[in-house]
């Protein structure tokens, strides 16, 4: 070994992160070079120096809480749910139609839903679907809401930038386990203007990113339940959403959203461009998809 | 995704990372109220991609997500000349003149050679501050530091070489000084 050799390897000798043989050839080295044992010295010295010094600490308490406060719709879920667990396990029944409604709550109560599940036995499945509809719904369109916020926040609303569909649905080959259908409207007054990979629902979804004037639409698609691969099969998972053939159209957060299902795919389209202009969109995307 | 049992295991195998997770953002950003604000983001992207987790290192998974939502930050903010604090040339000036009040756990440490060891680590160029940063304090592996960064091991090794050297020197002449 020369001394540039052993030069480049000190770092890795010092954190003992050589192979033996290597070692052994370092030290050698070392025994009769005055240069890379000053360099030794020194490093050993900066990294004792570095350790002593106290760099690091603890996360403020704070930082959990908002933490636990950000995360979309889910309602600080492993506080809220560790304790709920607790409760179950101490024989504290509590009743799981409570607090349905607030968005803050339905979480536990279908969590709850999900226990009684696990727990109990084919009496309380039918239960808990018939529990469980609503508030995944509920669940879902909040997690639609949150994740097109996050989109506009972060600039992130397009991983690919393309008006052009054939640049567009390649972009998804490899990244999904489906293909999603990519269709311009620019005819229509609605361009399209790329696409992104997301996470809803549990799983990897297409989103196609398209404009309304200035107002951006992102348009979500997986394959509807039964036919695409959810991740967490069976009783508690978020899959369990209503099917619908025409589209429902709400309203959260000054956000209009359109769900519908159609050719075995789930879709959703969110946007602040207003109701009509939703309407709109989803019926030309639909005349599209359909001709 | 809203499944009790992925919470669970988000909630076991994650949240006990949060203090690695805040220490590098506040060695990447160099300002505890970034860091806190990149934590928060990494923690919403690590929960939405946690169901696709299915490697055994989650401390390295979340710091990377960590690190890829520092930089994602950085190249927004970079561009804003503002008072903000991210210019890596503002920030080397700091070891001529340090300033002890920019951030309140300055005056928590409480001797002078560790307040040196701050400022010199704090004045490391980005590059070589991450991989310090992980060895020194988290006291990661090389391939761990290498999975965090994206890099091959033979590069952690040559910056933490780089690191180390330029350390010493920025240490070297407040050695003779004192």
């Amino acid at each position: 070994m020369n001394h540039e050799q052993a030069l480049e390897l000190l770092p890795g000798y010092l954190d003992e992160e050589l192979s033996l043989s290597e070692a052994l050839e370092i030290q050698r080295h070392l025994d009769s070079c005055g240069e890379c044992a000053q360099v030794l010295a020194q490093h050993r010295d900066v990294s004792a120096q570095l350790r002593s010094a106290q760099l690091r600490m603890d996360a403020p308490p704070e930082l959990a809480k908002r933490i636990e406060a950000a995360l979309p719709g889910r309602s600080a879920p492993w506080a809220r749910l560790g304790e709920r667990f607790k409760a179950q396990g101490n024989g504290n029944s509590r009743s799981v139609g409570s607090g349905s409604g607030s968005r803050w709550l339905t979480w536990p109560t279908w969590a709850t839903a999900g226990v009684m599940v696990a727990s109990v036995a084919a009496l309380s499945v039918s239960m808990s679907l018939y529990l469980a509809v609503p508030s995944s719904e509920d669940r879902l369109t909040q997690e639609v809401v949150d994740d097109h916020i996050r989109s506009l926040q972060f600039n992130h609303l397009s991983d690919v930038i393309s008006t052009d569909k054939h640049t567009v649905k390649p972009w998804f080959n490899g990244k999904l386990d489906f293909a999603p259908p990519v269709i311009d409207l620019v005819q229509q007054g609605y361009p399209l203007i790329g696409g992104r990979l997301d996470y809803v629902d549990g799983r990897a979804v297409a989103v196609m990113v398209y404009r309304y004037k200035l107002h951006p639409i992102n348009l979500y698609v997986w394959p509807s339940e039964g036919t695409g691969i959810g991740i967490g099969a069976g009783a508690g998972t978020g899959t369990s959403t209503t099917q619908l053939r025409e589209p429902a159209i709400h309203e959260r957060q000054g956000y209009h959203l359109a769900h519908w299902s159609a050719g075995g795919m789930t879709y959703w389209a969110i946007t602040d461009a207003g109701e009509g202009e939703l309407r709109g969109f989803v019926t030309d995307l639909r005349g599209q998809l359909s001709s | 995704m809203a499944d009790p049992i992925v919470a669970q295991r988000f909630k076991a195998l994650v949240l006990p990372h949060l203090s690695s997770a805040f220490n590098l953002a506040r060695w990447l950003t160099r300002n505890d109220h970034d860091a806190q604000d990149v934590v928060q983001e990494a923690y919403l992207r690590a929960y939405k991609f946690f169901p696709g987790f299915r490697g055994e290192d989650p401390r390295s998974w979340l710091l990377a997500i960590v690190r890829n939502t520092f930089y994602t930050w950085y190249q927004q903010n970079r561009g804003q000349a503002s008072a903000t604090v991210f210019d890596e040339e503002i920030h080397s000036a700091e070891m001529a003149a340090p300033h002890p009040h920019d951030n309140p756990e300055a005056m928590l440490i409480r001797s002078e050679s560790q307040k040196r060891v701050h400022q010199a680590l704090r004045a490391l160029p980005l590059e070589f501050r991450e991989v310090v940063m992980l060895r020194e304090l988290e006291e990661l592996s090389y391939k761990q530091i290498a999975a965090v960064v994206g890099i091959p091991m033979g590069t952690v090794m040559s910056r933490l070489g780089r690191g180390r050297q330029l350390l010493a020197t920025l240490l070297a002449p407040m050695d003779q000084e004192a």
